[in-house]
């Protein structure tokens, strides 16, 4: 009797068979290279091109793109799955894939002719649109309002000065989204502003690739912007909205990442469960020796309480239920769990969970940063916290 | 309030009106006067039960074919969460007591006869007990030593059951025992439905638990009681397949009864660390307390979420595999950290009998055992996953 594991219990079969041909494509195609990979670019790591496009060719892009844009508009539940079932084989492609071709919605909301936001559409279907995120800087992260990139009308053009640190996939990007002070009197919530900045504009230049613990197949650069100018109509929205933005498109992000960790989680399991019953020691398989089987079971729960809660939440994103404060909750547990759960991985299979050889330290490595990108846990807590609390009395109005 | 985010319009006023009931019934006062009856051992509330029934709550699961209204779980979960809000013990009687028709109904008695226990239920005039444990056979159900034989065209059950939920408040029992010690257990035990009131039946004192005081529970002995034949519940000889019900998703239903405790308890601590000011400010604004208060309700928003995907998947039929056992002992397992962490937000007062979250901890410490430990739901999950492909 076949027993599904690992699997949320209210998928439906269109869910399930995207989700299982995503995987199929990644085991038959990147899984091979994984190793060589991560060792690419002297251990700096590589995005696999080749990959992206297979993918790509297979419909898996950019699957926000809106259907008048020629795209598939999948609903989060739908992307949720596939995207968990590929972080299962690697969860820096999962996240580079997934992130780098989902930036279409701010294009959309620039000023540009409709051909043009047709064509960077179609760019998007082919998978020759890549986007990276131009947000954080050196003195600002968690507290973005230290930004100092600025950007200033000239004309009918804005100049863009500034850097910006750890912008995912700014490698392979071919288009970025920056985040620029325009009012820097009016303070961050109403003087910011995004543009939509084409890679091939003169004065953008992008710094070392950052040499990572993980996610090594996901490029993390510092780009530099100097005097880089662009048309008007590249604003993203209203000017002075940016920061409104920047934070709404981190927000939409969280369930999205909360599924790469699970599917991260996913991977853990299956690989201790398959050596833990192979492997004996004192007479039988070390699963059966409840010390361990007991830590595997938890390993287990852990997991399914945190695809109960990623699942609610992309449902309730679909439903347009406001999922109040459990976007925080979500990427915060997601997190945690699937750090504890390597953890215990790299546990379970004693010496050999430490070399490199065996797939569980890699799991580890790549683990951590889901604990720290779209907002640190702790940032996390603090706004799970004020949702929490309630009232300021302190507050006298 | 009602946190379930996918909660219709009927289902959020069924919430409401529950905890308006228990809240009325049950305040803080009266729970500790409760609590202190019987030299500590508490006492289940009758008025209470009987408020709630008489507003439609009691025996939802009560069968259309006996005038059940066909309630399904994710509402019941909810209406259960509310009724922990106010006492968890007491929502597990309640819940015990009504949703015990099944034995009735399975068993091979006459049909108006049925159909009298089944208004019974209807009106919340009759519960039964789930009799299974003993004290050499907990986890290690195979091991029980209650035994039946035929005599003529009766049964005659001799043993003793301990640790039964509802033994005092219950109008019968389906009793398990052995009926052929020839074969094995999957064969040679049944279950016998026992009403109270038959010769023989001895109701034990009741235990006295460190919580859960709302809770009737305690031990039964059987002697020589005769019951007829029609009085077998389900098959002769297959006992065990009514014990480890069909109905799987009864296990993680119990996540409700933790759930809603466990939240009262953040609430309360909440409430608490916005009122209490030290070093110049509300704790709540130290982030050392924010942070684990933030932490706190978290791990409820996960197991909830386990609680509704279960609840959710078992109205519409869809198998819970290993999540019956998982879901049931990681649920719970969450709602009792929230619990024992949420004595710390309290600080002293946390210990206090004055304050609210002692009694929360005590009663949500002995749920995790309660239909099945959290280290037998462990074996069962570790043991799914490896088997998945047999």
């Amino acid at each position: 009797m076949e027993v599904k594991v690992l699997e949320y219990l209210l998928l439906n079969e269109e869910q399930k068979d995207y989700a299982a041909t995503a995987k199929m494509i990644l085991e038959k195609e990147l899984k091979p290279q994984l190793h060589d990979l991560e060792l690419a670019n002297d251990g700096l790591g590589k995005y696999p091109l080749d990959v992206h496009y297979k993918m790509a060719e297979a419909g898996f892009y950019a699957m926000a793109l809106p259907e008048k844009r020629g795209g598939l508009e999948f609903d989060f539940k739908t992307k949720g799955a596939i995207i968990e079932a590929m972080a299962q084989v690697d969860a820096g492609f999962a996240f580079s894939f997934h992130n780098t071709g989902n930036f279409y919605g701010m294009i959309e909301l620039t000023s540009m002719p409709d051909d043009m936001k047709q064509e960077w559409a179609d760019k998007h279907l082919t998978g020759d649109a890549r986007g990276a995120f131009c947000f954080t800087e050196s003195e600002a992260g968690s507290d973005p309002k230290n930004m100092k990139t600025k950007a200033r009308k000239d004309g009918n053009e804005w100049v863009i000065n500034g850097t910006k640190c750890f912008v995912s996939h700014a490698a392979d990007a071919t288009f970025f989204v920056v985040c620029a002070y325009t009012d820097k009197e009016k303070g961050p919530s109403k003087g910011t502003t995004f543009f939509f900045v084409e890679a091939d504009r003169e004065g953008i230049s992008i710094g070392k690739r950052e040499n990572k613990m993980g996610l090594k197949l996901s490029s993390t650069c510092e780009v530099n912007f100097s005097d880089v100018r662009v048309p008007e109509d590249h604003v993203v929205g209203e000017v002075g909205d940016g920061f409104g933005k920047g934070l709404a498109t981190i927000a939409n992000e969280r369930p999205l990442n909360a599924c790469m960790a699970l599917g991260i989680a996913d991977a853990a399991i299956e690989n201790v469960v398959n050596y833990t019953k192979e492997r004996r020691q004192f007479g039988k398989r070390i699963i059966d020796h409840q010390g361990l089987g007991f830590m595997i079971s938890d390993m287990i729960e852990r997991t399914e309480a945190t695809r109960a809660l990623t699942y609610y939440v992309l449902d309730c994103v679909d439903k347009k239920v406001p999922t109040q404060y459990l976007n925080f909750v979500v990427k915060k547990f997601a997190s945690d769990s699937t750090m504890k759960i390597c953890l215990d991985a790299v546990q379970a299979f004693g010496g050999y969970g430490y070399m490199k050889d065996y797939p569980v330290e890699k799991l580890m490595r790549d683990a951590k940063i889901f604990q720290i990108f779209s907002g640190t846990n702790q940032i996390q807590q603090k706004n799970i916290l004020r949702a929490v609390a309630g009232r300021d009395p302190q507050k006298t109005k | 309030m009602v946190r379930y985010l996918f909660a219709t319009e009927e289902q959020k006023k069924m919430y409401e009106e529950v905890h308006q009931i228990m809240e009325e019934a049950l305040p803080f006062e009266r729970l500790k006067e409760i609590e202190a009856m019987n030299g500590g051992v508490g006492e289940y509330p009758w008025d209470v039960h009987k408020k709630l029934a008489d507003a439609g709550y009691y025996a939802m699961n009560l069968p259309k074919e006996y005038g059940g209204k066909g309630i399904g779980w994710v509402t019941r979960a909810l209406v259960f969460e509310a009724i922990s809000y106010t006492d968890s013990g007491f929502a597990f009687s309640f819940r015990g007591l009504g949703d015990k028709f099944d034995t009735v109904q399975n068993s091979h008695l006459p049909e108006e006869e049925k159909q009298k226990w089944a208004a019974k239920f209807r009106t919340g005039e009759a519960g039964g007990a789930f009799a299974l444990t003993e004290p050499n056979a907990g986890s290690d159900a195979k091991a029980i030593e209650t035994e039946a034989y035929k005599d003529g065209d009766e049964w005659v059950i001799n043993g003793e059951k301990c640790m039964i939920n509802n033994a005092g408040t219950a109008d019968y029992f389906g009793v398990f025992a052995w009926t052929d010690k020839s074969v094995g257990a999957g064969h040679g035990v049944s279950c016998f439905l026992v009403e109270k009131d038959r010769p023989g039946v001895t109701i034990l004192p009741p235990d006295n638990k460190l919580g859960m005081k709302l809770e009737n529970c305690g031990g039964i002995k059987f002697e020589n009681v005769r019951v007829p034949e029609d009085h077998i519940v389900g098959e002769l000889g297959k006992g065990f397949a009514t014990a480890m019900s069909k109905l799987e998703a009864v296990r993680p239903f119990n996540i409700a009864f933790a759930l809603g405790a466990a939240q009262r308890a953040v609430d309360e601590c909440v409430k608490y660390a916005n009122e209490r000011q030290q070093f110049g400010k509300p704790i709540i604004k130290h982030d050392g307390v924010g942070f684990q208060l933030a932490e706190m309700q978290l791990k409820l928003d996960a197991a909830r979420a386990l609680l509704y995907e279960t609840m959710a998947a078992a109205d519409q039929e869809i198998k819970l595999g290993y999540l019956a056992s998982g879901a049931k002992w990681y649920g719970i397992e969450l709602c009792v950290q929230v619990a024992y962490d949420a004595i710390d937000i309290m600080g002293g007062r946390g210990i206090m009998h004055d304050y609210p979250v002692e009694k929360i901890m005590r009663d949500l410490r002995g749920l995790p055992a309660m239909g099945g430990t959290p280290n037998i739901q462990k074996r069962t999950i570790a043991r799914t996953f490896v088997n998945k492909d047999k």
